[in-house]
This record gives structure tokens, sequence and C-alpha cells, in this order.
């Protein structure tokens, strides 16, 4: 019992980061139904931009941790934001009325340049930090097994919920969102009514880059170790975090993330670390055969 | 009236500087974090650098790089404003203008290739492949790069069965070109099959591998097929790495039998009651022997997936496949079975991944799950693209510009994989059908150009 609640723990933690890139990847297909492969990279120059804000705010002598952290917050949303809307621009916008892989392979060829482009800048070691967040409380105890959780976890998981909530309310009661959410249900219709759609998709990609941006900085405190190949397996895990949730659905991708993560937890802690990316894979499968649309998406009806 | 309205198309500096300088302030954000500071590790401990000449020099090329773009596009503007008048067509209406480059596009790569038919530059390609070995500017690295070039080639071309022709996103096939390699070698090893033996029993294994895969996940729609297929390479790939009894894991499988020339193996001495193929037909020993002929079995494999696919595309299953890519919901209701159709064309796929890998596992002699990561698939996957979906030519001089890409670009050493990626965009960017923009079904109506 002890065992599985700290699984628990520990998976909805993860659950947490995966969720929030896979908000990135379902916003992007909810309105232009591309596969923003290049998502994952942005993740990993959110992890990026966190451990070299942190170390910074070290030279600078900013000793006061609530402090750093606010300010990793902020800058590194800001940075990877920046990215995020560079990356549409520069690769996605001139794609906007090609055929469908187009974009595809621009994203994959987007996403080998930004590993490379990180590797080459920051080198191809991993980077590691020492923890920042101490500290935590011992929740149960039983048959000499005690369930630890840290106060990392509960800030991680308060500031999911809380980037959740504010988001929710973003898309569901500004014009902002009402814009995002007319795109994604008729691009042309919405340019019709005159809301400038490469405007909103823009800000869609910028969004999704500031949530990934959150879960680089969650993984570098959490983890403290980051190189610039973390984003591929994290995008790809996000991305099936997306399509189990039902894309273009998001709650369906937060819903989605806490699977992924409670899935990946429950197998190391049970079964075989070894094996767990193939778990996650075979169940997305097993959804998708039985639940095509994902969890929580819309059924599609296909009209001629 | 040319002359009236010259004044107000005078170039708007304000504009143009002002865009620069836009784009030089988002290279500044850009730059500041990840290029204006350097994590160092100094005594076991993350120190940081600061490079701020880098960000200048980054924001300063950005900006001057903006401004001659926008400058030649206002130029290429102004000139076309200018000449617009004297052309006698009236204007189309504005909703036909989006419509028309990608019509234009495919039209004029349709009259060019009429002009000089695939048929010739089919044949004139051939030819230069078949002779390369033999031509005076020909080396040993040449000929090896080459046969990494029909490798790719070959790969594109299964790809295509299944992406251009059939229109089944596939981001894992390098899970089948992992499967025929890793099953030709284990055939080899543990049952002593020779290349010749072990290459169909290989590809059968991937289309097997194709058809299990393949059977619950291609009811699927486009996108969930994409990560679907992106997932079974990937456990393929894990499978490969974690399975250690039987693949031997990160260590891989050493000592894969290279083939033999009808039974003539190329070595320097022969094995004991046989003979080398320098001794049978009395030429000197040369290692570069076996190169050419690894190149020559690559490219005759090669040739042969052209030749089937293109037979493929005239028989009824072959139109299925392009019918369904074009429209699904007519074919189901012309009483085609969608599933069966594209278990086809995946399985074909599969199994033509697999020869290939099988001829990768013994060119190379070794393997090991290194070399089977989503890099590989994404290659693939790019050079059927980048080649103009469903073109064969296309795919071929797709694989020419990705593999020598890198190749030429090891001077650069570590930027080429920068380049490859930035490469990648670019070409997408400028030419977004493909290099080669021919995709139009085989089967038409009767009319300019009836059926072909």
């Amino acid at each position: 019992m002890a065992y599985f609640l700290q699984q628990l723990i520990n998976g909805l933690t993860l659950g947490s980061i995966y969720g929030l890139i896979a908000i990135g990847y379902t916003m992007v297909y909810g309105i232009i139904g591309m596969i923003n492969f290049a998502h994952g990279e942005i993740y990993m120059i959110g992890a990026f931009v966190a451990l070299i804000t942190f170390l910074v705010l070290g030279v600078v002598g900013v000793s006061y941790v609530p402090l750093a952290l606010l300010v990793m917050l902020l800058a590194t949303m800001l940075f990877t934001a920046a990215y995020g809307w560079t990356v549409e621009r520069l690769a996605y916008r001139p794609l906007r009325h090609s055929f469908r892989l187009a974009p595809l392979i621009s994203a994959i060829g987007m996403s080998i340049f930004l590993q490379n482009y990180v590797q080459l800048l920051q080198g191809a070691r991993v980077k590691a930090l020492p923890p920042i967040v101490h500290g935590g409380f011992t929740l149960m105890q039983s048959d000499g097994f005690s369930v630890e959780v840290s106060w990392l976890q509960i800030g991680i998981l308060a500031l999911t919920l809380a980037l959740m909530a504010g988001f929710s309310l973003v898309i569901s009661a500004t014009p902002l969102g009402r814009a995002q959410r007319a795109c994604e249900q008729d691009m042309t219709m919405a340019a019709l009514l005159g809301i400038d759609v490469d405007r909103t998709i823009s800000t869609a990609f910028v969004i999704g880059a500031a949530l990934a941006a959150v879960a680089g900085l969650m993984v570098t405190l959490y983890y403290g170790v980051i190189d610039f190949f973390i984003g591929f397996l994290a995008g790809i895990k996000a991305f099936t975090a997306a399509v189990l949730g039902g894309i273009g659905s998001l709650p369906g991708a937060m819903l989605g993330g806490l699977l992924i993560g409670l899935i990946e937890a429950f197998w190391s802690g049970y079964f075989s670390v070894e094996y767990k990316d193939v778990a996650v894979f075979v169940i997305l499968v097993l959804v998708l055969i039985f639940r095509p649309t994902g969890l929580l998406g819309r059924p599609e009806v296909e009209k001629v | 009236m040319a002359a009236e309205a010259l004044p107000a198309r005078r170039l708007a500096w304000g504009g143009i500087v002002g865009e620069a300088a836009a784009a030089a302030g988002v290279a500044l954000a850009l730059a500041l974090p990840l290029i204006g500071f350097r994590t160092v590790e100094t005594n076991a401990a993350l120190g940081i650098e600061t490079r701020f000449g880098w960000v200048a020099a980054t924001v300063a090329a950005v900006f001057v790089g903006r401004l001659l773009l926008a400058l030649l596009r206002s130029l290429h503007l102004h000139r076309k404003s200018v000449t617009r008048p004297t052309s006698p067509q009236p204007s189309p209406p504005p909703g036909a203008e989006r419509e028309r480059p990608v019509e234009r596009e495919g039209e004029v790569g349709g009259r060019r290739f009429r002009a000089f038919s695939p048929t010739w530059i089919g044949a004139l390609g051939i030819a230069f492949a078949v002779a390369l070995p033999f031509l005076p500017f020909s080396s040993r690295y040449l000929v090896d790069l080459a046969t990494t070039v029909v490798i790719y080639v070959m790969l594109g071309w299964g790809l295509n069965v299944v992406v251009g022709l059939a229109g089944l996103l596939d981001l894992g096939y390098v899970a089948f070109y992992a499967v025929g390699a890793y099953s030709f070698a284990l055939l080899a090893q543990r049952f002593g099959l020779s290349f010749w033996q072990g290459l169909p029993m290989a590809g059968l294994l991937a289309a097997a591998f194709g058809l299990a895969l393949g059977f619950p996940v291609l009811r699927l729609r486009g996108d969930y097929l994409a990560i679907v297929t992106l997932g079974f390479g990937e456990i393929v790939r894990l499978v490969l790495l974690n399975w250690v009894p039987v693949t031997n894991g990160p260590a891989g499988i050493a000592d894969v039998p290279r083939p033999s020339f009808f039974g003539l193996p190329f070595e320097r001495h022969a094995p004991p009651g046989g003979t080398t193929f320098a001794e049978f037909f009395h030429v000197p020993f040369n290692p570069g022997q076996r190169i050419v002929f690894l190149y020559y079995v690559i490219l005759a494999l090669a040739l042969l997936t052209n030749a089937v696919t293109l037979r493929l595309r005239r028989l009824p299953i072959g139109r299925a496949w392009e019918a369904l890519r074009e429209d699904e919901i007519a074919c189901r209701a012309l009483g085609i079975n969608p599933t069966l159709v594209k278990l086809s064309a995946f399985s074909i796929g599969a199994m033509l991944g697999g020869f290939a890998g099988a001829f990768f596992a013994t060119r190379q002699g070794f393997i090991s799950p290194e070399s089977f990561t989503f890099i590989e698939s994404a290659t693939i996957l790019a050079i059927v693209v980048l080649g103009g979906m469903g073109s064969q030519l296309g795919v071929v001089l797709a694989a020419v510009v990705l593999v020598c890409l890198p190749e030429f670009g090891r001077a650069f050493a570590e930027f080429r994989m920068l380049l490859f990626g930035a490469a990648m965009v670019a070409i997408m960017v400028w030419r977004p059908r493909g290099l080669v923009a021919r995709r139009a079904p085989s089967l038409r109506l009767a009319g300019r150009d009836g059926a072909r």
C-alpha cells in the first residue's frame, strides 16, 4: 500500500510534466492539424534556459530561493516562448497552405536543428544541477516503507494545477481563448469574422512553448540532470499523452499526461525499468484500437 | 499610369528598417540565454561563462539579413507592380490566387518532365549508376558512398509504397529495416545461412512484422497511425537494446557473413576446399572487388524494387492504393476494403525495408541498435517527401542530396547535423511539394493524357 502510494505520487509528478508538454501538442494540432515535432526540443530549451538562469542568478548573488524560483519561472517562460514563436514563424507559417506532410518534415528538420544547436552551444555532456529545493515530509509509514513527499513534488503539482486553472480560464473566458476555439472549429469562418488567424496560431505556439518551458524548469529542478537529447523521448511521450487523452482536447492532454506518468511510474515500480517506454506505447496502441478518438476526444465524423 | 503611381511605390524605408529591427529584437531574445551564456564544468560544479560578443554578432547578422531580405522582396514587388499593367491578362479573382501556385508548380514539373521524359532520365541514371565503379574518377570511397546512397534510395522506394502511393504516414519505417537486419544477422549466426538464403527470409520476416503491426493499427486515421508507427519503431529499438540473450543488447552482433559471388567468396585466401572469386576468374585479388560487388547487389535490389513498384502501380492493387490515398470514403463506397488494401501496402513496404536491412547487415558486418534510431526513419521519410511523394525519380534525387549533404558537410565536422536540419526546413519552405513534384494518380480519366 505504502509502495503503491509512493509510486502514485511519483507518477503524478511525472504526469504533470508530460501534461504540460502535451498541451502544446494538442493546441497546435487542434488548430492547424499538424504534429509539431519540434515541441519536445522547445521543452529541452526550456530546461536549458532554466539551468542557465539559475546559474546566472547564482553569479549575480540572488540566494533567496523563492525569489530565484520566481525569476527562473518567468525568464524560462519568456525566453522559451520566443523560441516557440520563432519556430512557427520560420518553419511552419510559410507552409500554411501546403499539403499535409510538408510542415511535418519541416518540423522534423527543425527538431534536428534545435538539438544540434543546443549541443553545439552548450556542449554534449550531461548537465547536473545540485538540488535547490530541499526537504519534504513523510506522508505515512507502513511495514518498514515510508512514503516520502518532497516539497518540490508538492510545488510541481500545485504549479501544474494553478497553470491548468489559469490556462482553462484564458481559453474559456477571454477574447484570446475565444479566438483559439474559433480557429480550432473553423479557421476560414473565423478569418471571415475578423479574427487574425496568423496571430492566433502564433499565440497557440507561444502558450504551448511557455507551458513546455515550465515543464522543462520542473525537470531541471526535479531530476537535476539534463542534456540536449531529453526533448526527443519526452516529446514522443507527451504526444502520446495528447493522443491518449484525445488530440485537440485540452483537458484530455492533461489527463493523458497524468496517465502516461502513472503508467510509467507503476511499470518501473512493479515490473522492469527497461521496458517502461515499451509499456507506454503498448497501452497507447491498445487505447487507439479500442477507442480511436482517445479518452476525451470527440468522435470525428468524416464528411464528403 | 505607371509614371503617376511610381512615387507611391518608393521603398518604404521606415517599414523595412522597422521589420529588421523587430527581427533583431527577437534574435536578441533567442540568443541571450543560449548563446550569451555557456555552462561550463569547473571542479565538478557547473559554472557559467558569458559570450556577449557572439550575441551581438548574431543580432547584427539577423538585422542585416532581414534588411536584405526585405529589400529584395520589396524591390521584387516594385518591379512586379510596375510591369503588371503592361500584361494584357486580367488579374485573377482573389480567391484563385491562393490555389494557383500549387497547381502551377505541378504543371511546370509535369511539362518539364514531358520534355525530358522520366523514362530517358531514368535510363540515363541507371546507365550512370551501372558504369559508376568503372568511371575514371571513381574511387573506393565514391563507390562506398554510392552504396549508401542506393541503400537510401531503396529504403525511400520502399517507404514510397507506404507513404507516397497508399498515403499512410509511417514514422517508424526503420523498425522494418532493423527487423530485416537483425533477422538476417541472427539467422546467419545461429543457423549458418548465407546472404542469399537469408535475404528472402529477412524480407519475409519484416513483412510478417508489418502484417502483425498493421492489422490492429491500420484502421486508425492518418495521424494516429503516424504516432503508433513512431511508437513501434521505438519499441523495436528498445527490445533490441534490452533483449540481451538474443540480440546481444547494445553491443550488437558482429561477424555477419559477407555475401559471396554465387558461392565464390571475396577473400584473399580461399577457405579449405573452395576457390575465391579472384582465383576463379584469374584476376589479382583486390579488396575493392567486394565493395564493387556489394554496390551491384544493392543496385540490383533497388532496381528490382523500382520495377516491382512500377508494375504494382498498374495492377488493381496499386490503383486501389492510389485511390485510397486520394479519397478513402469514395473507395469504401466502391467496395474496396481499406484495411486489406492498406495492409498490403504496409507489408510490401515492410518487406522492401527488410531486404534493405539484410543488405545493410551484410555490408557493415556489424549491427547494433544504434543504427536504427528515429533519425533514420526521419531521414527516409524526408527523402520520400523532399523527393515529391509518389515520385520514383524524386526519391533518387532526394537520397543523393540528403546522403551527400552530411558527407560533404564533414568539412564542417560538428556543424553537419545542424546544417542537415536547417537544409530540411529550407528545402521544404522552398519547394513544399518536393524537388520533383509529380504525384498524379497513375490512372486518370481519358483526356489530356489518357490512361497511363
